[in-house]
């Protein structure tokens, strides 16, 4: 137990001596996450809009009147034919018209239907796409305030995308996936980095020719790790509640765990990937080409899984990343208990088991 | 016994490192591993300190068998690799606390067994290693390497790019570590740093020329050898390589050593060759030979 | 004889803060003289070479190689000169052939010379069978042997070796010294670092420096007979000890 405590407190001495790796470690996350949050976001905030308004009646007016107030638009001008949509559009001082139909208050009152076309700039996707989202959004809270005075109520608007996450913010949807990309990043290459040091620098083979047993070696290598890896799990949920005012719906004590967990399955990663490598540099490699790609690209943190192609869909069953984003998602945005996600922590459960096995086995106590 | 080795051959894929390699080492002998790079040294000392499998023969260190007992011997050998292996990012000290620890005993424990090399040390104990010179790495690395109290010392080329004075404290340790009953078996490329072990084992491309005492050894050699001088050196190892009764010419320091074919060798006939050949200020002198004068007698 | 002297050096200094890493050197190499440069590690060998070499710039003093000035000419110094170190020589995951061709090119040799003189090069050197192989396949000593050749490729009027046959097995160490003494018969002038003493021992002249100061510098013979012993293993140990 003396070996092994003391081998932790030189792991302890390399982390803080080295400046790199503290920084990969503490700034890193506090970067992704102000990056997405703030930088990268599918937020759109004041977007000039133009109204084309064929009725101007009471109900219009009410409409362009909500819209307005919102933060997300703001009503840049009014048009009055049709042609100038085109115009306006060129000139590129907007980025959505709002056309209502001729009777618009009189339709909606006579026929329950009333008409208004969102013409968006699709130079932009994403942005033309957020906006209409939003406008949709605007539209379908009217109504509702709407039907709640006449009683009949017959508009039925399913949107399930906007259920959790009702005001469409991409901090929510980017929380889940930094914190995967984090942990594996520190989990995984960091151990990665610190066996294959002890390779390269000759220090392996003192280690070796010494008492220590190679499983003190692996743990003592992958304690501070599985500390660190905590505590920067910690960092990134008190930053998404308390500067993004994220509500965690779950259970904070079921993320903790579950966190743990797939730490647990990172290291056990990184472990494996510094047996097949003798160099720093090619367990970096590894690391970022063999997990981090896949953890950005097929993990459903960016791309979702369902409109992938059906062999990305399987490849992506394999990527542990994709769990544990299903988890959290499930217990951060839902708040859903072990009921619902214990499949997956099982899925994730034995895929650890099965990475420590190998590792294990991998291990090697001489040096070929 | 120390270390026997018998009949251990190893292969890297097509190379030979290590071809039919027997020998024994006595407890508490202080044991030298002769051969430049590549002769198949460290491949040697990684079969000995288990950290290698040699693909035939045996071997046992203390006692104990280098692949059945492999623990045993990890417990009981303490070994210094040719590169310096040390925590580069922690201090003097640490590193020496680190190592005892993973032994499971203290710097107090055994402080009497390294207490002459590490208060040379002593004044840079909270510098870190990596900014230490190079006899100061070296000094540390054996203090790591004694710190358990090891029964049998593996060194791997301990002095090779530490300069001539680090060089000297070195091996004078090596003789005060002898005495406390260490087994020592160290390797180095360095013909100069043979004379200073008990037995000497001279070996290259994976093949022990010879095992012997360094005065044995020097004593073997079958020919007198001859200091030769002149006023241009070059000019004269060519002149003799041309010589018809030439057995062996090398550069030697500021001497060519010269051996002859004949075993009524006479000087001055070479005196008049040399001068037919136009070279002046001729020197011809007996000499004793060195272990490098074997080594090369013997790996011709 | 003024053009005799290819190296000439006077109050060099070079000062890292407040360390003297060389303090006020003087010393001459003559042209097609083999001189060994000797000290401890951290005397300040390697920045007295990198001033010579003109790749470090001096503090103060006067030095002047190949005929130019290490203030003022430093570009036409390393033109005059070949390097080769221990540490940094062939490139391992190129051919014999490929090396030559390369540092040949870097010297600014016409393409025929290139041609020319890696044929020579390479049967001087008895390395015809393996001319296309990758220099990371061969033996330590040829490849040293071969790294020697090429520093000499542009034919330098001195060459800078550092530690040039460490580790080497003593055959094939004879070898390369003979290559040295036939490039200083043939006037260029090898200027040696090194800190093994049997090394030193076949240089013409040698200087050893302790704490950024040359200590001594004479002929091998002298400088033991000075001191009383036979090696300059010892003499090397009486000054470094003070």
């Amino acid at each position: 137990m003396k070996r092994f405590i003391g081998f932790i407190k030189k792991e302890f001495y390399h982390i803080f001596r080295d400046r790199r790796s503290l920084f990969i470690l503490f700034g890193m996350p506090i970067a992704q996450i102000m990056l997405f949050g703030f930088a990268i976001t599918n937020e759109i905030n004041n977007v000039d809009i133009a109204v084309l308004d064929h009725s101007k009646d009471a109900t219009t007016k009410e409409i362009i009147n909500k819209i307005s107030a919102s933060k997300y638009f703001s009503i840049n001008q009014f048009i009055d034919k049709e042609s100038d949509i085109e115009t306006i559009f060129k000139k590129g001082k907007v980025k959505a018209v709002l056309n209502f139909e001729k009777d618009f208050s009189k339709n909606l009152i006579k026929d329950h239907n009333a008409k208004i076309q969102i013409v968006t700039d699709a130079t932009d996707p994403n942005t033309a796409n957020t906006i209409s989202n939003y406008v949709n959004a605007i539209l379908i809270q009217y109504q509702k305030e709407l039907n709640k005075n006449i009683t009949i109520s017959y508009q039925i608007v399913p949107r399930t995308r906007m259920v959790y996450n009702p005001e469409l913010k991409s901090v929510y949807m980017f929380v889940p996936g930094v914190m995967t990309i984090i942990l594996m990043l520190v989990s995984a290459m960091m151990t990665s980095i610190s066996i294959t040091r002890e390779k390269e620098l000759g220090t392996m083979e003192i280690l070796l020719v010494s008492p220590i047993k190679p499983i003190q070696v692996i743990v003592g290598k992958v304690f501070p790790y599985i500390f660190l890896s905590i505590i920067n799990a910690i960092v990134i949920v008190l930053l998404s509640i308390f500067i993004f005012k994220m509500p965690v719906q779950g259970s904070l004590f079921l993320l903790g765990m579950e966190s743990v967990l797939f730490i647990i399955t990172a290291l056990a990663l990184g472990i494996l990937i510094s047996t097949i490598s003798a160099t720093q540099q090619t367990a970096m490699m590894i690391s970022l080409i063999g997990l981090m790609l896949p953890v950005i690209l097929l993990s459903g943190f960016i791309f979702p899984i369902s409109s992938m192609p059906l062999p990305l869909q399987m490849i992506s069953n394999i990527i542990p990343a994709k769990w544990f984003i299903i988890i959290i998602k499930g217990i951060m945005l839902k708040g859903v208990g072990m009921q619902f996600i214990w499949k997956e922590t099982l899925i994730l459960l034995g895929m650890t088991i099965f990475f420590i096995g190998l590792s294990v086995k991998k291990y090697k106590i001489r040096l070929e | 016994m120390g270390i026997s080795v018998s009949h251990i051959s190893k292969s890297y894929k097509a190379v030979k490192a290590l071809k039919d390699i027997s020998f024994e080492v006595k407890a508490g002998e202080l044991f030298g591993l002769i051969g430049p790079d590549g002769a198949g040294k460290t491949t040697l000392f990684r079969i000995l300190t288990t950290l290698l499998i040699a693909n035939e023969g045996t071997a046992t260190v203390a006692n104990f068998d280098v692949i059945s007992d492999y623990k045993n011997i990890r417990k009981s050998v303490g070994y210094m690799p040719g590169k310096f292996s040390l925590y580069q990012d922690l201090t003097v000290e640490e590193n020496l606390d680190f190592f005892a620890t993973i032994f499971g005993t203290t710097i107090e424990e055994n402080y009497d067994l390294i207490k002459d090399i590490y208060v040379q040390i002593a004044p840079f104990k909270d510098r870190r290693a990596g900014k230490l010179s190079g006899g100061m790495k070296q000094k540390l690395a054996l203090c790591c390497a004694l710190i358990h109290k090891p029964k049998v010392l593996f060194l791997d080329e301990p002095t090779t790019g530490v300069d001539p004075v680090s060089r000297k404290e070195f091996w004078d340790m090596l003789k005060r570590l002898q005495q406390k009953g260490i087994t020592i078996l160290v390797s180095t490329p360095y013909m100069d740093e043979a004379a200073l072990c008990d037995r000497i084992a001279l070996i290259q491309d994976g093949k022990i020329l010879e095992i012997d005492t360094p005065q044995a050894i020097v004593k073997h050699y079958p020919k007198q050898i001859y200091n030769v001088r002149a006023n241009n050196t070059y000019q004269l190892i060519k002149a003799l390589n041309t010589y018809k009764h030439n057995h062996s010419t090398y550069p030697f320091g500021e001497f060519v050593h010269y051996t002859d074919s004949r075993l009524n060798f006479n000087p001055d006939d070479l005196v008049r060759y040399l001068e037919s050949k136009k070279l002046s200020n001729i020197e011809i002198e007996k000499t004793n030979p060195t272990i490098e004068d074997t080594f090369m007698e013997l790996a011709k | 004889m003024k053009n005799n002297k290819v190296i000439q050096v006077e109050g060099l200094t070079k000062i890292f803060g407040d360390f003297a890493a060389v303090n006020a050197i003087t010393f001459e190499v003559n042209k097609g003289e083999i001189f060994g440069f000797l000290g401890a590690n951290g005397a300040g060998k390697t920045t007295a070479m990198k001033m010579l070499i003109g790749i470090s710039t001096p503090t103060s003093g006067k030095a002047n190689v190949a005929g130019f000035d290490v203030h003022k000419h430093a570009e036409d110094i390393k033109k005059n000169i070949g390097y080769m170190s221990q540490k940094f020589a062939l490139y391992d995951d190129l051919t014999v052939k490929e090396n030559i061709t390369f540092f040949g090119g870097i010297y600014g040799l016409s393409r025929k010379r290139i041609k020319e003189k890696s044929a020579v090069l390479i049967e001087e050197l008895g390395l015809e069978k393996v001319a296309n192989k990758l220099v990371g396949a061969l033996p330590l000593g040829w490849k040293q042997k071969l790294s020697f050749s090429v520093a000499l490729l542009h034919e330098p009027k001195i060459v800078f070796l550092d530690e040039p046959t460490g580790g080497v097995d003593p055959i094939t160490r004879r070898q390369f010294w003979e290559m040295i003494y036939k490039a200083a018969s043939e006037g260029t002038t090898v200027f040696v670092t090194t800190h093994y003493m049997d090394e030193a021992e076949y240089c013409d002249r040698v200087s050893i420096m302790v704490n950024g100061k040359i200590e001594a510098l004479d002929t091998p013979k002298r400088l033991k007979e000075k001191f009383k012993v036979d090696h300059m293993n010892d003499v090397f140990l009486k000054l470094a000890r003070g």
